[in-house]
């Protein structure tokens, strides 16, 4: 009852990947990892991820400790310089964020409130749509992937953003300043990347497989519940959904088609 | 027929010489470059293509407008241009080649280059480039070595290749209709977001090519014993005029419906080339001396005895190249990243590297240029003799 073919193959392919001795070859290759993702397994099994920002719940602190947190976990290094930076999750004020809803007799507190910013992961997204290698594509659950192996560093995905949500890697990122980075790479299970190729937030695709929460999403909870939402729009049930539904949201330039999965609460 | 470029006078030599002097100097430079980075440009990530792809649009405009010669003479039959066609499609060849290295010379990881090819993706414009430039490329090596070494040995070319050259005059087309899809189906980038693109990059590649081509048919005359011909070059200046009006008259319906919807997004692009935007007033001057240079060209072209006569015309095409040049190789580029999509303007620049790689890339498009035109010269002084 209620288990249709495909469920039941995927329970059944778990099932027999526990059972097989399977547990003991992922042991073997990354320990303890398996645990994590069966106990959490509603979290790797989202078709549509999206983030709701608490815009009034947001300040500088916390917004501080989710850049750190994104940054450290994804070996992102601090240039120092804004003609070459790499940003995956960055501060920006609503005036800039939202340049079409212009009002003129908006509050100052409103106008230069800071929010955060980030791949905005497009259920219509126009990078995937010029990319000539595949190198960024979406995958079934939604998220807006980047293969840094595959990238030829074109840029033709950045200017295909609308949100400026992209970064090309002008240099080496090894070779960014020891002073401002003392500690890079400073995260040795992730990635750095080479000098021209293209990179942006994944949504922390190597957390959620885990069954954990992207790492912006960790450490804001930390310090408050319900600032950062990240869930599944496809479940009527989920976190965000529910949150959509209680609140007033609006998204970055939504008059262009792309459908962004980031939503602000105002 | 290659053997024909080994032979040359001094003045030959000299300027082969010299224009490889200049590309050993651009590959210096994009050895610095290629170990470095792309931050060794003026390039960021707010203005994310520069000068390297903005003359690789202006180059795909030359290359399409060398069909304006074989469009006149294979499907009206304007017997005269047969004796020019292998010019435009040479000068087509020289200008493929400079589009495709100021493509290589644009990646962040050109080893990957062949990812092109090993993942096609129907999707991406650039696909479909890559697929139009290296035709035409090939199209046009095939088509006019195959003319000229016929006429060489006093034949008609054969057969197959008449076909291709059908093919060849669409193709034309299409390079430049694709590389405005590069541009004009992006969200977001209001500059570049217009369904006249694509008409616009037509109409200015059909000036600016058969401008280039009457500046070289008149140097042909003067350095060798070949005459392109009087008729030849007075028909090319009356393409030249009329694809300048066009071109002008395009970028005018630009500015109808910029300014009288005033939409902030469609005036932004032009504010800022021709009056600056938010202080930054960097392209202004560029694009007021193409303004008055179109004008110029017009006035030239326009007027039937300023048109006819070769000197006026030789001014009003090199009016039209830098014109041209300047709306299409700096200002469509850079506007189109200005606002950026935070409503904030970065200046762009090139740097002195990034310069001396696209001087360079000029340079090698030359040379195959000079070659290529060296080897007609002397095939049809051969057959004069």
């Amino acid at each position: 009852m209620g288990v249709d073919r495909r469920q039941f193959l995927k329970i059944a392919g778990v099932a027999a990947l526990a059972g097989l001795g399977g547990k003991a070859a992922v042991d073997i290759l990354a320990p303890g990892d398996v645990e994590a993702s069966m106990k959490a397994l509603p979290l790797t099994e989202g078709k549509r991820w999206a983030m709701v920002i608490n815009m009034p719940e947001l300040n500088d602190e916390i917004m501080n400790k989710c850049i750190a947190a994104c940054h450290e976990e994804h070996n992102v290094p601090e240039f120092g310089d804004p003609k070459v930076e790499v940003k995956w999750l960055w501060k920006e004020d609503y005036h800039h964020s939202f340049p079409d809803h212009h009002n003129e007799y908006i509050d100052e507190k409103y106008e230069h409130k800071f929010l955060l910013l980030a791949c905005n992961h497009c259920s219509n997204p126009p990078c995937c749509r010029v990319c000539p290698t595949q190198a960024t594509w979406q995958r079934e659950d939604g998220i807006v992937m980047m293969d840094w192996h595959r990238c030829i560093g074109c840029r033709f995905c950045m200017a295909a953003c609308p949100y400026g949500s992209r970064s090309f890697n002008w240099g080496d990122p090894r070779k960014a300043p020891k002073d401002k980075n003392p500690d890079f790479p400073t995260n040795i299970n992730y990635p750095t990347r080479s000098k021209g190729v293209v990179e942006k937030c994944t949504f922390c695709d190597e957390r959620i497989s885990k069954g954990q929460l992207p790492a912006c999403v960790e450490a804001a909870n930390k310090l408050k519940k319900n600032v950062l939402i990240f869930g599944d729009l496809a479940d009527p049930d989920s976190n965000v959904r529910q949150v959509l539904s209680k609140n007033y949201t609006i998204r970055r330039k939504p008059d262009l088609g792309t459908e962004p999965n980031i939503f602000y609460i105002v | 027929m290659l053997d024909l470029a080994l032979k040359g006078k001094r003045g030959y030599w000299g300027w082969l010489i010299f224009l490889l002097v200049i590309m050993g100097i651009g590959l210096g430079c994009y050895i610095y470059q290629f170990q470095e980075g792309l931050k060794i440009t003026g390039m960021s990530r707010d203005v994310s293509w520069g000068f390297y792809i903005a003359q690789f649009t202006y180059l795909v405009g030359i290359a399409a407008g060398g069909v304006m010669v074989a469009l006149p003479c294979y499907l009206h039959d304007y017997k005269a241009f047969g004796r020019i066609t292998v010019l435009g499609e040479f000068l087509a060849i020289a200008a493929v080649v400079m589009c495709l290295l100021f493509i290589f010379v644009d990646l962040g990881n050109p080893v990957r280059i062949m990812n092109v090819i090993m993942y096609p993706t129907p999707n991406s414009i650039l696909f479909w480039d890559m697929i139009v430039l290296n035709g035409y490329l090939f199209l046009n090596i095939l088509i006019g070595w195959n003319v000229l070494s016929a006429e060489r040995k006093g034949l008609h070319h054969p057969g197959w290749v008449t076909p291709l050259i059908y093919l060849s005059i669409p193709w034309a087309f299409s390079i430049h209709t694709v590389t405005a899809f590069l541009y004009a189906g992006l969200p977001g980038r209001h500059f570049w977001l217009t369904a006249i693109m694509a008409a616009r990059f037509l109409s200015s590649a059909f000036a600016a090519g058969p401008a280039l081509l009457i500046l070289l048919c008149l140097i042909v005359r003067k350095v060798s014993k070949f005459d392109p011909g009087k008729e030849q070059i007075r028909t090319l200046g009356g393409i030249v005029a009329y694809a300048m009006i066009i071109n002008v008259f395009f970028v005018l319906l630009e500015f109808f419906t910029a300014f009288y919807s005033q939409i902030p997004g469609h005036m932004h692009g032009l504010i800022f080339l021709f009056k600056g935007l938010d202080g930054h007033t960097q392209l202004v001057p560029w694009m007021w001396t193409a303004t008055v240079f179109a004008a110029l060209a017009l006035i030239l072209l326009i007027i039937p005895a300023t048109r006819r006569k070769e000197d006026t015309l030789a001014v009003a095409c090199v009016a039209v190249f830098i014109s041209t040049w300047i709306d299409k190789g700096l200002g469509l580029v850079i506007a189109g990243f200005t606002p950026n999509p935070f409503n904030r303007v970065f200046d762009y620049w090139p740097t002195m590297p990034e310069l001396f790689i696209a001087i360079g890339v000029w340079a090698t498009g030359f040379f195959v240029l000079t070659i290529l035109y060296k080897i007609v010269i002397s095939v049809k002084e051969e057959i004069a003799a």
